[in-house]
């Protein structure tokens, strides 16, 4: 329970047995009556098997879907079991859960809560065509939902029973899909979307790209999937 | 003559190709029906390729050959987007199957720690 609603944490993961535990064992530290569920989207390693071990409910799925089918998987179970508000978070340890309950107020007038970065809080920083990325993603999507968004790409999430119910019954599994094809869908459907300004830390395992080619190609595919979403019904 | 040869054997050998993956069935029917259906214009045309004449001179093509490239092409383009289409919808089936697996296993597992817990309590 946080401030009297029944909440779930959903950390999807892919071959994540480095950091899960940690991850896993922070949630429910700091968030004590929390439930904590690990979809793992087809791993190789022992993922499922430590997140079990660290006290969380674990969803394995049988082959890799990718970050939409696995967050759907979270959105299914907060459904069918009556939660109040679920939250996603990453499986690398950037989101830090203190910041879970502040998510969580907000969320009696808004639909949506998005933990973002350059908000103000913390400090993190890219160049080059990601941050142009960044910057078109944030400018159009802000424009679609009515509000500032500065950070569209984040994976740290409140949603409650109405948009726990819409995740559930759609959640595009493509690339990208998981973040700005949901939030044009969100704002589109009337729903109202607000961020709130977090620090995100160092991951605790594995490495961010830094190839410029890396970073053109993801423009390239933000455009993509931005343009579609907005064309789409 | 030998062309027509050519052409018209190459028809029957898909015919009964076909034919052969129906009776085994290795194809769904809908498929064999659209390819059956295609052999039936496109055996004719083998034998007899001058048939088509009179309608590409009415569209302005050269010659009746021609128009059957070309509406031979766009019929195999649409056959392949229906093709993705096809495989978009399946992917889309087995990953609602795979979420329902999970799930079902998470219950499987919440369920059996349940009753194991009972177990030990009451041993």
């Amino acid at each position: 329970m946080v401030n009297g609603k029944r909440v779930l944490i959903i950390i999807p993961a892919l071959n994540e047995s480095g950091s899960i535990a940690d991850v896993v064992g922070e949630v429910r530290g700091e968030l004590p009556g929390v439930d904590v569920i690990v979809i793992d989207d087809g791993s190789t390693d022992r993922t499922a098997a430590v997140a079990a071990a660290a006290g969380a409910l674990v969803a394995k799925l049988p082959y890799n879907l990718g970050v939409g089918g696995a967050m759907r998987v979270g959105y299914r179970y907060a459904r069918d079991h009556d939660y109040d508000v679920a939250i996603q978070i990453d499986a690398d340890g950037q989101h830090d859960p203190r910041y879970v309950p502040k998510l969580v107020d907000l969320l009696d007038e808004t639909d949506l809560v998005i933990g973002a970065r350059f908000a103000g809080e913390g400090d993190y920083m890219v160049r080059g065509p990601r941050r142009w990325a960044m910057v078109m993603l944030s400018g159009v999507l802000s424009r679609v939902a009515r509000t500032k968004l500065t950070d569209t790409t984040s994976g740290f999430r409140a949603a409650n029973r109405r948009v726990i119910e819409m995740f559930a019954a759609w959640y595009p599994v493509e690339y990208l899909g998981d973040t700005v094809e949901t939030l044009v869908h969100t704002a589109r459907r009337g729903y109202t979307i607000r961020q709130v300004p977090v620090a995100m830390r160092k991951r605790m395992a594995g490495t961010p790209s830094h190839s410029p080619a890396k970073a053109m190609i993801y423009l390239g595919r933000a455009f993509a999937v931005l343009t579609l979403a907005l064309i789409r019904r | 003559m030998k062309l027509t040869l050519v052409t018209g054997l190459t028809g029957l050998i898909l015919l009964a190709t076909i034919v052969e993956l129906l009776r085994r069935r290795q194809l769904r029917e809908k498929y064999g029906m659209l390819w059956l259906g295609v052999l039936v214009i496109v055996i004719p045309l083998s034998l007899f390729p001058r048939l088509l004449d009179n309608v590409a001179e009415l569209l302005g093509v050269a010659s009746g050959v021609s128009l059957v490239l070309f509406l031979g092409i766009i019929f195999l383009l649409l056959v392949c987007v229906h093709l993705s289409w096809e495989v978009s919808r399946l992917e889309e089936e087995t990953r609602t199957l795979a979420e329902d697996f999970a799930l079902l296993r998470t219950e499987i597992d919440a369920d059996r720690a349940a009753r194991n817990e009972l177990v030990s309590t009451d041993g």
